[in-house]
C-alpha cells in the first residue's frame, strides 16, 4: 500500500465555522489533543455570513424574557417535532455562551445602560438577538478564531475529508486531501466531531457558498449514522433577486426587525392577509402596532413580516405566482419608509444595517435608504442532519459526534432566525466536551489500509478517464432538479421524478472527467463534492416523500394541511447493508410534564 | 456580449497570462466571470472564494492592477471593451493561478497578545460598556481579513519586510485590542520592538483599498504611533523611568 502522512489527535473536528471552533476550544480545554480541519482558510466559513444575531434569553432589553419563553418559541417555530431536550438545553445555556463570547473579546452593540443589546427577530416573542450591526456572524467567528489560536489546537487549513475511517463499529479517523497539492492525509482520532454546515449547494438559488455540499451529512450517512428531518429545508424569505449574478444572496431578517415591510406590486402589505392560527394572538393586526413593536413598545405585538421564515417565504411565493410580484420575480422589502417615522432615518439605517446598505449599493446600484429592495426566497439552511444524543451530541455511531447545522433536532420543522448562532455555541461546546470524554475513555483504533487505498483510488479516478462529463455541468443539473422538483412547494409526482433524475446523475457522476493535475484543482474538488450532494439530495427527496403533510419547511401541494400523526414522528434515513437508502419513521419521545406545562403556559 | 479576461495561470515559478473570452451579462462581477470560465473552459483554474458577498474576504486579487475583492467588483465599473487582467496578490507567494500563500498572516496574528479583559463589572460575570466607547473598536472589527491592505503596503510589497513589520491588517488588529475599554493587556512595547510600527510612513494606500472602508491609517495606525511616542519618547516619562530603574 501507499504510505500517507498521518496525523494523530484525541479529538478531530471537521469544519471550522462557529460549531467546529467552539467544539475545538472546549475539547482542548479538557486537556486532549485537538485537530481542526477547515475546508477553506480559517475564519472564512459560512458562519461569517450570519447577519442578524444570536438568540439568548438574557432579558437585557425586555425583562419578561427567560429560557422558558425561548424554549417555547423554539418549539412553536419548529412545529413541535423538535428534539425537546435540545430545545431546552439550548434555551437554558445560550445566555452563558453569549457572555463567554464577550469574555473572549466579542464587541456587541450595547443598550443605553451598557449591557449587550438585543433585537427583535421572527418568531421570538421578545427582543432576544445579541448582535453587532448586521455582521454578527463575522464577530462570532473572529472571536472564536482569535481565542482559539491560543488554545493549542492544531489547525489544518484547506483540507477536505473524503471519508471517515472505521474500526469495527467505531469511527476512528478520516481520510482527507490538502488543497494546494492534492496530497492525501490520514487523520487518526479517538473521537471525530462533524461540524460541516449545510447543503445549500444542492439548490440553484442559495445563500450558501461553494462549501455547503452536505459533506458531514454524507460522511455520517456512509459511516452508518442515522440522519433525521432531512425534508425540512429552510427557504429564507428574503434573498436578493436582481441582478442575476447575486440571486440568492441573503438579505438579513434584521431589515424587518428594524421596521422593514413587505409589499407587492400593488403596494399592498400582503403579510396581513394570512396570519396562521398558531400565531394569531401574538401578531399585530394593524401597521401602527407592528411599527411600535419594532421600536420596543412592550405592549405592541409583532408585525406579520416577523412571522416564521417558512410562512413568510410561502406568502412571497403566493404573491409572485398570483402575478403581484416585482419585475424580477420577487416582492418589495421596504426599509426606506421609516423616514416617515424617524427624523434621521438615513443614518439610522446605515448604522443598523451597514452591510445591507453596502451590499445593495455595490451589487445592485440601489440605495436602501431611499428605494425598496427586490427580494425572494433562497435556500438557506437545513434543519435536518445527523441524529444526535441531545446531551452529548454523539451520533448513532460510536465516536462520531455532530454539532451545528449538520446535526439535527433543535430546530424541528423550521428554525427561528438567531437560533443558529446560539445553537453552534451551545452544542459545539457540548460536542467538544463529550468528544473529549469519549476520547479519554477509548484507545485509538486501527486504520484499515485496504479501505484507505480503495478510497484514494476512487478519489483519483476522475483523472484517469478520458472524455467524461464536466463535474460543474453535473452539479448545475442537480441544482436545477432540486430547485424545480423538491423546492418550496412539493408534490409526490415531481419528487418521484427528482429521484429518477438523481439516480441518473449518480450514474453519470461515475464518469466525470477532470482536467489538469491534483494541485489546487476546483474541477476535481467539485467532482468529489458531487457524491455528497447526490447523497443528501436523495435523502431530502426520500424524506420529503415520506412526510405526507405540510409542516414548517416542508410544504406539500398534495397534502397542504398539517397532520397530527406526523407531528408524533421524525423521518429517519439510514444506509442499509446492500447500500440502498432506507427511510423509516421514528416516534418522538414523550415530552416531560414540566416542559409541556411551559408550552401551555406560554400559550 | 463577450469580454476577454487575461488571467495569470501557473505555479510559483512559472506563470503566463492566458486570454479567456466569455459571455457577460447585466450585474455580473469579476468573480462571476472567473467562475464561469472555470466551469466552462478551465476546470483547474484555481481561485479562492466563499461568500460571494464581500463578507469573507477570500477572493482578493489584482484587477487591472488594482487590489480588489473579485466578488464586489462589477464589470460595469471596468472597461470591458479591452481585456481585463486578473492577477493574484503580489505581496504573497503564488500557490497556483490566482491563489496565494497567505499563511504568513496567520502566523503574525499568533504573536499578538490576546484579549485580556478586566474583571467583570457585575456579579453575573458581565460588563457595562457604553456604545460610544466601542464605536471605534467596532469599526476595526469590521475587518474581513482579505489582506488587500497587506498586499498594497509598500513595506511588505516592495521592501519585503515581513520579518520585521506586521502590516496594516495587524496594526488594525492591535488597535482593536488596545482601544477596547475592557482590555488590560499592554502591547505598546511590542508595537515598537517587534511589530515594526515605525516602518509605516502613512502613505494611506491601505486605507484606499480597504473593502470595508476602515480608516486604517487615521483611526488605527496614527493613534498607535502616538501611544508609542508617548510611552518611549516623552521626555517626562523617560525621566520617570530612569528614576524607577534606580
Amino acid at each position: 500500500m501507499t504510505e500517507f502522512t498521518t496525523f494523530e489527535h484525541d479529538v478531530l473536528v471537521i469544519g471550522a465555522g462557529g460549531a467546529g471552533l467552539r467544539a475545538a476550544i472546549e475539547a482542548s480545554a479538557a486537556g486532549v489533543s485537538v485537530g481542526l480541519i477547515c475546508k477553506s482558510l480559517l475564519g472564512k466559513a459560512h458562519t461569517v455570513m450570519a447577519e442578524g444575531g444570536m438568540a439568548a434569553a438574557m432579558a437585557n432589553v425586555d425583562d419578561r424574557d427567560n429560557w422558558k419563553v425561548h424554549f417555547s418559541d423554539t418549539m412553536r417555530g419548529g412545529q413541535y417535532v423538535n428534539n425537546w431536550r435540545m430545545a431546552e438545553l439550548h434555551a437554558k445555556e445560550a445566555p452563558d455562551r453569549v457572555r463567554e463570547l464577550e469574555a473572549w473579546g466579542a464587541v456587541f452593540d450595547r443598550t443605553k445602560d451598557g449591557k449587550i443589546l438585543q433585537r427583535n427577530f421572527g418568531g421570538h416573542k421578545y427582543p432576544r438577538l445579541a448582535h453587532v450591526g448586521d455582521r454578527t456572524g463575522l464577530e462570532m467567528i473572529r472571536t472564536l478564531q482569535d481565542h482559539g489560536i491560543h488554545q493549542g489546537i492544531e489547525v489544518y487549513m484547506e483540507v477536505t475529508v473524503v471519508t471517515l475511517l472505521k474500526d469495527g463499529d467505531r469511527v476512528i479517523g478520516a481520510l482527507a486531501y490538502e488543497r494546494e497539492h492534492g496530497r492525501f492525509r490520514i487523520f487518526k482520532a479517538k473521537a471525530v466531531i462533524l461540524a460541516t454546515g449545510g447543503v445549500g449547494r444542492a439548490y440553484k438559488i442559495t445563500s450558501n457558498s461553494w462549501e455547503g455540499t452536505g459533506d458531514g451529512h454524507a460522511l455520517a450517512y456512509r459511516a452508518g449514522a442515522e440522519l433525521i428531518d432531512m425534508e425540512f429545508i429552510q427557504f429564507h424569505p428574503t434573498g436578493m433577486v436582481w441582478p442575476p449574478s447575486v440571486r440568492g444572496i441573503l438579505v438579513t431578517e434584521g431589515v424587518r426587525g428594524e421596521g422593514g415591510i413587505l409589499k407587492n406590486s400593488e403596494g399592498k402589505r400582503f403579510m396581513f392577509d394570512d396570519i396562521p392560527p398558531l400565531y394569531k394572538d401574538q401578531t399585530a393586526d394593524n401597521p401602527e402596532e407592528g411599527w411600535l413593536y419594532t421600536q420596543g413598545d412592550k405592549n405592541a405585538r409583532r408585525p406579520p413580516e416577523l412571522l416564521t421564515r417558512d410562512h413568510v417565504a410561502r406568502c412571497i411565493m403566493r404573491e409572485v405566482k398570483a402575478g403581484r410580484g416585482s419585475p424580477h420575480g420577487g416582492v418589495y422589502l421596504d426599509i426606506a419608509w421609516i423616514k416617515e417615522k424617524l427624523p434621521n432615518a438615513e443614518e439610522h439605517i446605515k448604522k443598523k444595517l451597514p452591510s445591507m446598505y453596502h451590499q445593495f449599493k455595490q451589487l445592485a446600484d440601489l440605495d436602501i435608504t431611499t428605494t425598496p429592495m427586490e427580494v425572494g426566497p433562497t435556500t438557506h439552511y437545513i434543519m435536518g442532519g445527523v441524529r444526535v444524543n441531545a446531551d452529548t451530541q454523539m451520533s448513532t455511531v460510536p465516536g462520531l459526534f455532530a454539532a451545528g447545522e449538520c446535526a439535527a433536532g433543535i430546530n424541528g420543522a423550521n428554525r427561528l432566525g438567531g437560533n443558529s448562532l446560539s445553537d453552534l455555541l451551545v452544542f459545539g461546546k457540548r460536542a467538544g466536551e463529550h468528544a473529549a470524554i469519549f476520547a479519554k475513555e477509548n484507545s485509538s483504533g486501527t486504520v484499515d489500509d485496504a479501505e484507505v487505498d480503495q478510497a484514494v483510488t476512487n478519489a483519483l479516478a476522475p483523472f484517469e478517464r478520458e472524455g467524461g462529463e464536466n463535474p460543474f455541468a453535473l452539479q448545475h443539473e442537480l441544482q436545477d432538479t432540486m430547485q424545480d422538483l423538491v423546492g418550496i412547494v412539493r408534490t409526490e409526482s415531481e419528487m418521484q421524478q427528482a429521484l429518477e433524475e438523481v439516480e441518473k446523475l449518480k450514474e453519470r457522476s461515475e464518469h466525470v472527467h477532470v482536467p489538469g493535475n491534483v494541485d489546487f484543482n476546483p474541477a476535481w474538488h467539485t467532482a468529489l463534492d458531487l457524491s455528497n450532494l447526490l447523497t443528501v439530495s436523495e435523502a431530502i427527496t426520500r424524506a420529503a416523500i415520506e412526510r405526507k403533510e405540510s409542516r414548517g419547511g416542508q410544504y406539500r401541494e398534495d397534502f397542504p394541511a398539517k397532520d397530527a400523526e406526523f407531528g408524533k414522528i421524525n423521518i429517519a434515513i439510514r444506509k442499509t447493508d446492500d447500500g440502498s437508502m432506507q427511510v423509516s419513521r421514528v416516534p418522538i419521545p414523550e415530552m416531560p410534564a414540566e416542559l409541556k406545562q411551559i408550552i401551555e403556559e406560554m400559550g | 456580449m463577450k469580454a476577454t479576461f487575461k488571467i495569470r495561470r501557473g505555479d510559483r515559478e512559472h506563470g503566463e497570462m492566458v486570454d479567456y473570452s466569455t459571455e457577460i451579462s447585466e450585474g455580473m462581477v469579476v468573480l462571476d466571470a472567473v467562475l464561469q470560465i472555470q466551469s466552462e473552459q478551465a476546470g483547474d483554474l484555481a481561485c479562492r472564494w466563499n461568500c460571494k458577498a464581500g463578507k469573507c474576504g477570500s477572493c482578493s486579487a489584482e484587477i487591472n492592477g488594482m487590489p480588489k475583492l473579485m466578488c464586489m467588483t462589477r464589470l460595469n465599473t471596468l472597461p470591458v471593451d479591452e481585456p481585463i487582467t486578473i492577477e493574484p496578490m503580489r505581496a504573497f507567494p503564488i500557490e497556483k493561478d490566482l491563489v496565494t500563500d497567505v499563511s504568513w498572516n496567520f502566523e503574525v496574528k499568533k504573536k499578538i497578545k490576546p484579549f485580556k479583559p478586566r474583571p467583570p463589572d457585575a456579579p453575573d460575570g458581565t460588563w457595562r460598556v457604553m456604545q460610544e466607547d466601542i464605536d471605534r473598536v467596532q469599526e476595526f472589527r469590521k475587518c474581513i481579513e482579505c489582506f488587500l491592505c497587506q498586499d498594497v503596503c509598500h513595506v511588505l510589497r516592495d521592501h519585503e519586510k515581513q520579518a520585521e513589520f506586521i502590516g496594516p491588517r495587524f496594526l488594525v488588529y492591535v488597535a482593536a485590542l488596545e482601544m477596547n475599554p475592557l482590555d488590560t493587556e499592554d502591547r505598546i512595547a511590542d508595537l515598537r520592538n517587534e511589530f515594526g510600527i515605525g516602518f509605516c510612513n502613512i502613505t494611506k494606500c491601505c486605507t484606499k483599498v480597504c473593502p470595508e472602508s476602515i480608516t486604517i491609517t487615521d483611526n488605527a495606525i496614527i493613534p498607535l504611533k502616538e501611544r508609542v511616542v508617548d510611552e518611549f519618547y516623552d521626555p517626562v516619562k523617560r525621566l520617570v523611568k530612569l528614576f524607577r530603574k534606580k
